[in-house]
């Protein structure tokens, strides 16, 4: 045990965790008797009837592979493989989430580089920010009048403020010395704002940027709840009117496994961008 | 006929908080000629970084004018490179990009490789060869990086130059060497430098003039002390000259004593806030002609 790595020993505890809490679970559900072995009292009162309960790993598990051997087959409206539907939610996400980056990192710049900007805006941003995202859902709905549309407009409302922010902070805090060597050097602003600010300002902007696109997954389910038709969200919806808690389960997996996936993504651009002072 | 850089009437004030002004320096006047070094001395707070900063064209004075070459200064230019005392280099690049980021924006019509060249030779003057130049400066000791400044503003050929504090940051031993990098980078060009110190030792070994700086508020450059003392000079001989001690001594009573006497005198009419010259001379009979006294002054051998 000693000659193994930390990393290794964590691992090793990990699996072991995972196991012993899948065993807990499994055991925990009560097996349905056989109806052969039931008296004729609780036929009658229908303790027979298969009963929907919480699924024990073991079909969760079969249902995973199921579905991940097959994740594209499309079989009408209400019956899509994980994959699209996924496919779906990530479409959203990135496209209001790109809508948003795009405004707010230029508008953050601005108003990091300008004191009166920043006074102007403060007060906009604070009363804007903590909206939930889902309370515009009505009024995006009747505006644009497309639930596809209003998806990606309560993405692009929820993934603004962060990277607005950070990027704000980020570049209002870009050092005096930094600057004053662009100025001395006499970069242009423009010049100045892609050499200096820009790289000086990466690292925060881009936590942001991981903040914006972790908010964006969370809300993304709650919003194709809401608007249905596509997307994992609204199968985790469906699959719960089904009554197939195997499937609200593996779904439930598939987000977070998407959502761990997507912030590792932006982890490795935070640790392209990082400097040291 | 006006010095190469001259300082005229710069005033200087900023608001004290409490309604009223805080006058950092009044009417300033003083000059640098061409390929000459220049140290000023004084203590904290006399304004020697506000001048740097209104030399290096960051700073707006209150009132006054900066002439270099001809031409007013109004705002920072490539003509006048600086070297900060935290080094300011950008973290993000490399030693030899820091560099090529300054010679680059100098001469935009440089090919890549010309570009890198260039900076690779400056480097290689202030000692840094190999694979040092390719490190990011946070895995520089503080006296390499402050070599990769050094090298970043020499590469450049600004037509002044302004070091402040270049060496506040470092080890008493560091310092040492780096001021001897300085030494023999400068000696080979025709580098005007403008720098501010804190240290007496450094100002006698680098300067060929000290300008010495009365406390604040209302500072004024008091006097400009001539360095006698011939180039080139190492810090090993120079403590051996007869004149080391005599301008040594004149600098710490200026410091100790006179920089606070002569604090916060108002004079009327800015013409007289030119400083004094002294000269401090040991080595001749002030009774010897002009031309054999003027010898002695080495500017830049």
């Amino acid at each position: 045990m000693q000659q193994l790595s930390l990393n290794a020993r964590a691992a090793l505890l990990s699996v072991l965790l995972l196991i012993s809490g899948l065993v807990v679970w499994e055991i925990a559900i009560p097996s349905q008797q056989a109806v052969g072995e039931l008296t004729e009292y609780e036929k009658l009162s229908g303790v027979g009837a298969p009963r929907a309960g919480v699924p024990p790993p073991s079909q969760v598990i079969v249902k995973a592979w199921e579905e991940l051997s097959d994740p594209f087959y499309d079989a009408g409206p209400n019956d899509k493989g994980i994959g699209i539907q996924i496919a779906y939610s990530i479409y959203r996400v990135l496209a209001g989430y790109l809508l948003a980056a795009l405004i707010a990192i230029p508008l953050g710049f601005l108003i990091g580089m300008s004191p009166l900007a920043y006074k102007a805006l403060n007060p906009f941003i604070q009363v804007l920010r903590p909206i939930s995202p889902l309370a515009w859902m009505p009024l995006a709905l009747f505006i644009i009048q497309d639930s596809e549309a209003s998806a990606i407009f309560v993405i692009f409302i929820c993934s603004i403020w962060p990277m607005l922010l950070n990027t704000a902070f980020g570049v209002a805090g870009v050092r005096s010395d930094w600057v004053n060597v662009a100025k001395t050097h006499e970069l242009g602003p423009l010049k100045t704002a892609f050499t200096v600010i820009l790289p000086a300002a990466a690292p925060t902007i881009v936590t942001g940027m991981r903040i914006s696109i972790g908010i964006a997954w969370l809300v993304i389910v709650a919003a194709e709840m809401l608007v249905g038709g596509t997307g994992i969200g609204y199968y985790v919806w469906n699959e719960w009117n089904n009554l197939d808690l195997t499937s609200v389960i593996f779904s439930i997996l598939m987000i977070g496994i998407v959502g761990m996936l997507l912030d590792a993504l932006f982890g490795l651009l935070q640790r392209r961008v990082a400097y040291v002072e | 006929m006006k010095p190469f850089l001259s300082i005229e009437k710069l005033t200087q004030r900023f608001p004290d908080g409490q309604g009223g002004q805080l006058t950092v320096f009044e009417d300033a006047t003083f000059g640098v000629e061409k390929g000459e070094f220049v140290v000023i001395l004084g203590h904290s707070g006399c304004g020697k970084s506000t001048i740097m900063n209104i030399l290096a064209g960051l700073a707006d004075p209150t009132s006054g004018v900066v002439v270099m070459d001809g031409q007013e200064v109004k705002g920072p230019s490539l003509d006048r490179g600086v070297v900060f005392q935290n080094y300011s280099l950008l973290p993000w690049l490399s030693t030899l990009k820091n560099v090529t980021f300054g010679v680059a924006a100098r001469h935009p019509e440089w090919t890549k490789a010309q570009v890198t060249e260039h900076a690779t030779k400056f480097l290689g003057m202030v000692g840094l060869e190999g694979d040092v130049i390719h490190r990011k400066p946070s895995q520089l000791s503080g006296g390499m990086r402050q070599r990769v400044s050094i090298a970043r503003a020499f590469a450049n050929h600004p037509k002044l130059l302004l070091l402040d504090e270049p060496f506040g940051a470092l080890d008493a031993l560091t310092r040492g060497t780096i001021q001897d990098e300085l030494l023999k980078i400068w000696g080979g060009t025709e580098q005007t430098v403008f720098m501010i110190t804190h240290d007496i030792d450094e100002a006698i070994l680098l300067a060929d003039r000290i300008l010495l700086m009365t406390n604040g508020p209302f500072a004024r450059v008091a006097e400009s002390v001539e360095i006698t003392i011939p180039r080139p000079r190492s810090r090993t001989e120079i403590v051996e000259h007869p004149n080391y001690y005599a301008i040594r001594n004149h600098l710490v009573q200026f410091l100790g004593k006179r920089s606070k006497e002569l604090a916060g005198q108002q004079l009327t009419g800015g013409d007289t806030n030119r400083p004094e010259a002294v000269r401090i001379d040991r080595t001749t009979p002030t009774d010897e002609p002009e031309e054999r006294r003027l010898a002695l002054r080495a500017v830049n051998t």
